[in-house]
């Protein structure tokens, strides 16, 4: 593979060098398996976004800090922004799209519009698929610790207490798909 | 016949756009799929101030993928005047013009964009851009910048700005009075970091026109002002903002993205998105620092007799940005006494410009601690203390409200609460290791009304779309539309299809000031009224008149998708019949909502404003000083509540952002580099899940049909005036220490 910088050694910057090779990828992404050609430096979220359309996984900061990437990698919740697409061979990728539908919405996506537990929406994908990887972990059993362990995902329209309500129910009616 | 299902103005309706938000359906500024995109990554200057002396674009270009850089040295033709940049909210001055020359005004001003076949290509190629600079002295610290205070002439301040309004001597009676405070209080710089970057996706259409989805919070006067910049004719520019991921003002003006991402199109007649990074979300608007000297005289009852205000907030060196922040003590509280200084002090950021509730979430909080302070001098209970000193009348401009229930707000949310219970002593709860405190604030903001207009089409199938060209910022505009138009027509929500965020519908204006839902409703309410009465007429030639003796639309009831007589509601008939009788298609009306000239007259003659009553618990660890803010009742007077549901909702998140104001948010300057510092989520601090704990929304009753059409006075900021202050008011209560400087961090507490 050829490395896409090199280091000039005269002005101490980094220089483009040849075009970056693309690796072959093979994942399943809400249920359907894909071969894609993915180059190194892509992440989940930007191949989740711009190549294949899956835009309900949203880009908050890209560093880590906001919780609105936050989609299921076999059931656990990870920030796409933070993760090489290619270290994904053979895993199963759960985004928001996957999770339900309108007209077939997953009992997490009803609570929250019953709740109001959004406004603008943009940090909601984020809030779902985390809420949905907490109650997979296993380990909250009251209000404290779902704010506690919903923490990643942050919510500048201030939807935390109707959030809150929804996962509780979520969580206690134990109303799994 | 009754119509028991009537959902209506007041009804608890779930968001209509809920379910395209919560299955990542809803589309925002970065997400529609155009053919053939290019993607631009912009350089930000390193400096803040002085000129850029060399752009080295070759290692950037020899980037595979890379198409090409704009920057002002290659950048497409733009509107020399600084009049054709203006945008709605015509902030005096010399708006920020992207790439216009060589000169760099503040840190992290856009200063070239990199335009490549994949974003991963144009952020990696950017980095590359090397750019050599001529710097000049700059200053970014706001105490230094004092020294250059001053106040706009009339013709250089913002045309929204109320001077404060002199009354009685106040600084005689200052001098007399028995009690008297004097002390400075002080606003950290505040980012609005709405969850989505502002972002703009530009169509290129290859005709000469180009759609622009953009982070905006208003379409039409960014198209505009679009048209206007880059020389384009408003018809060729169309503006999309269907959904827009949080807004708090950030979305007023048109902000860079959108001018560099236009010019690259322009440029490479290419269609392009340009998306700013979090660290970029810093560069542009953000809520003013501000100082506040508060000089308060009282008689030994906690009757006030002397109110003296000086407040100075930090604008640019290119534009006169402006708030009303003396003001609204001196509108609140009946004080004989009073006078208000106001200036702004420049420096070199971008222009400060409004966020939630500006001027009062930032006056109003900061006056409210002053008054708390007062009411702790005068041996008074601190809401004994604001209902000693209440006022029925606007106070500063001696005008009657058109509605002020804020007394009401008090004793409901005194009641919710339980203020009875408070031990007075600060320092006097306690529970383990946490001392206790609760604290009292007052929050007031404007019940504006725009001239919006609104589109109704009715088809034969018996549905409905309304449509205006305003704005759902997470306020839930979509839903009020549809329950206005469900309301007036009598069909079920179900029935009916909100469209708005998109530059071709009916005019409306910016999505600000709290005026959406009641310039909206209004405009909605008239458009379904005039279906209504051509509904009437269709019926009238009906064989059987079956509704006989209806003179207007006022005898009619509309329900359950029928219309019925008043007098005798089993002469009623289906919408849908009157439509098939009729022979209709469709029946399509639009319909304008402006003040008129009673509203004008109303407006000169009265006040109109919201009122709040914030009453909050903290918790401080006694040893770590940390606090918790464990319980808060925000009481509302704020008029006609649309829907409860999401009403509620807007007053919980302007509660959480004032308890960010309260105890976390601050950017931070980086004196030497004329940086903003902590430019990330990690260290500018919001509130997250963990700080949130429980929270109380009332709304009072508050009829009051003057305030707007529909007596909706709109809630989108009354939420956040004055929490911060009912939280540090708290944390005074709770541990003796009074801190002065928002937000309350940890060190202040120890080392008050």
């Amino acid at each position: 593979m050829n490395p896409a910088v090199t280091l000039d050694r005269t002005s101490g910057r980094r220089v483009a060098a040849e075009p970056i090779a693309s690796l072959t990828l093979r994942l399943t992404v809400n249920g359907e398996e894909r071969v894609l050609q993915v180059e190194p430096w892509t992440t989940l979220l930007d191949l989740l976004r711009d190549k294949l359309d899956l835009t309900g996984t949203k880009k908050g900061c890209d560093h880590g800090q906001c919780g609105a990437c936050t989609v299921l990698i076999d059931g656990r919740r990870i920030n796409a922004c933070l993760k090489l697409a290619v270290t994904l061979e053979g895993q199963e990728v759960t985004t928001i799209e996957g999770l339900g539908q309108p007209g077939n919405l997953h009992p997490l996506q009803a609570a929250f519009i019953e709740h109001d537990a959004f406004q603008c929406g943009y940090c909601t994908p984020g809030q779902i698929c985390s809420a949905q990887g907490l109650i997979n972990e296993g380990h909250a059993r009251n209000r404290a610790d779902v704010r506690e362990q919903m923490s990643g995902n942050i919510c500048r329209c201030g939807a935390y207490t109707n959030i809150a309500d929804a996962v509780l129910e979520v969580l206690e009616q134990g109303k799994q798909p | 016949m009754t119509a028991t299902t009537k959902i209506g103005i007041g009804t608890s309706l779930s968001r209509v756009d809920g379910a395209e938000k919560v299955t990542g359906k809803a589309k925002y500024a970065a997400e529609y799929n155009v053919p053939g995109l290019l993607y631009g990554v912009t350089v930000s200057a390193r400096i803040a101030k002085g000129r850029i002396t060399q752009l080295e674009e070759n290692a950037a270009r020899a980037v595979p993928g890379v198409v090409d850089i704009v920057s002002h040295l290659n950048r497409p033709k733009q509107a020399w005047l600084d009049h054709s940049w203006k945008d709605e909210l015509g902030i005096p001055g010399e708006p920020f013009k992207a790439f216009h020359d060589d000169r760099i005004l503040f840190a992290g001003q856009p200063i070239a964009v990199v335009i490549a076949e994949t974003f991963e290509a144009a952020r990696f190629a950017a980095s590359l851009v090397e750019v050599a600079y001529e710097e000049e002295p700059h200053n970014i610290d706001f105490t230094a910048s004092l020294a250059e205070k001053f106040t706009p002439s009339y013709f250089k301040r913002r045309n929204t700005y109320h001077p404060p309004k002199k009354r009685g001597d106040p600084d005689t009676a200052f001098a007399n009075a028995t009690l008297k405070l004097e002390a400075e209080y002080h606003l950290a710089t505040e980012h609005h970091n709405p969850m989505e970057m502002h972002a703009s996706t530009v169509e290129w259409h290859g005709d000469g026109s180009i759609t622009v989805y953009d982070k905006i919070q208003g379409s039409q006067g960014d198209q505009a002002y679009l048209a206007s910049a880059f020389g384009l004719g408003k018809k060729n520019v169309r503006v999309v903002n269907a959904y827009v991921g949080g807004g708090f003002g950030s979305g007023l003006r048109p902000q860079w993205q959108v001018q560099v991402a236009v010019m690259a199109a322009i440029h490479l007649e290419r269609s392009v998105r340009v998306v700013m990074t979090r660290a970029q979300m810093f560069t542009h608007v953000h809520r003013p620092e501000c100082t506040y000297s508060i000089r308060l005289g009282a008689e030994h009852t906690g009757k006030l007799s002397a109110m003296i205000n000086d407040a100075t907030t930090s604008t640019s060196r290119f534009e006169n940005n402006m708030e009303d922040i003396v003001v609204w003590g001196m509108m609140n509280y009946d004080c004989p006494n009073a006078s208000g200084e106001y200036t702004i002090a420049p420096r070199d950021t971008y222009t400060s410009a409004d966020m939630r509730a500006p001027g009062a979430a930032t006056g109003m909080t900061l006056f409210e601690i002053a008054i708390d302070e007062m009411a702790y001098k005068a041996k008074v209970d601190p809401l004994e203390f604001r209902l000693i000193n209440y006022s029925e009348v606007d106070a500063m401009n001696e005008t009657p409200f058109t509605s002020k229930a804020l007394r009401e707000a008090y004793r409901e949310g005194a009641d919710r609460f339980g203020w009875e219970k408070r031990s007075p002593q600060p320092r006097s709860m306690r529970e383990g290791r946490e001392l206790i405190g609760w604290g009292v604030a007052t929050g007031m903001w404007d019940a504006q009304f725009s001239k919006t207009a609104a589109r109704a089409v009715l088809t034969a199938d018996g549905r409905l779309e309304v449509a205006s060209a305003t704005s759902d910022i997470g306020t839930g505009t979509y839903t009020v539309m549809t329950l206005v138009a469900a309301d007036t027509l009598g069909l079920a929500p179900e029935q009916i299809t909100a469209r708005l965020g998109d530059s071709d519908l009916p005019t409306a204006p910016v999505e600000g000031g709290s005026w959406a839902a009641a310039s909206t409703g209004a405009a909605v309410q008239l458009a379904c009224q005039s279906i209504a009465k051509r509904l009437l007429k269709a019926a009238e030639k009906m064989e059987d008149k079956p509704l006989h003796g209806a003179k207007s639309i006022d005898d009619l009831v509309f329900a359950d998708g029928a219309m019925a007589l008043k007098s005798d509601p089993s002469r009623r008939v289906a919408i849908t019949e009157v439509m098939t009788a009729a022979g209709l298609d469709r029946i399509e009306v639009e319909e304008t909502a402006s003040p008129g000239i009673g509203g004008m007259i109303s407006m000169a003659q009265k006040s109109r404003n919201t009122h709040s009553a914030i009453f909050c618990e903290v918790r401080v660890d006694e040893e770590l000083n940390q606090v918790r803010v464990t319980r808060v009742v925000s009481a509302v007077a704020a008029g006609r509540i649309i829907n409860p549901k999401t009403a509620r909702s807007q007053i919980l998140g302007g509660v959480v952002m004032g308890i960010g104001m309260a105890l976390h948010e601050e950017t931070f300057a980086d004196k030497a580099l004329g940086r903003w510092m902590n430019h990330n989520y990690a260290e500018y601090h919001v509130p997250a899940h963990a700080d949130i704990e429980d929270i109380d929304v009332i709304f009072v009753d508050e009829p009051d049909p003057e305030v707007t059409p529909l007596g909706v006075k709109g809630l989108g900021e009354i939420g956040i005036v004055g929490t911060a202050a009912a939280v540090a008011n708290a944390i005074y209560h709770a541990t003796g220490k009074r801190v002065r400087q928002l937000p309350v961090t940890i060190d202040k507490l120890l080392h008050p």
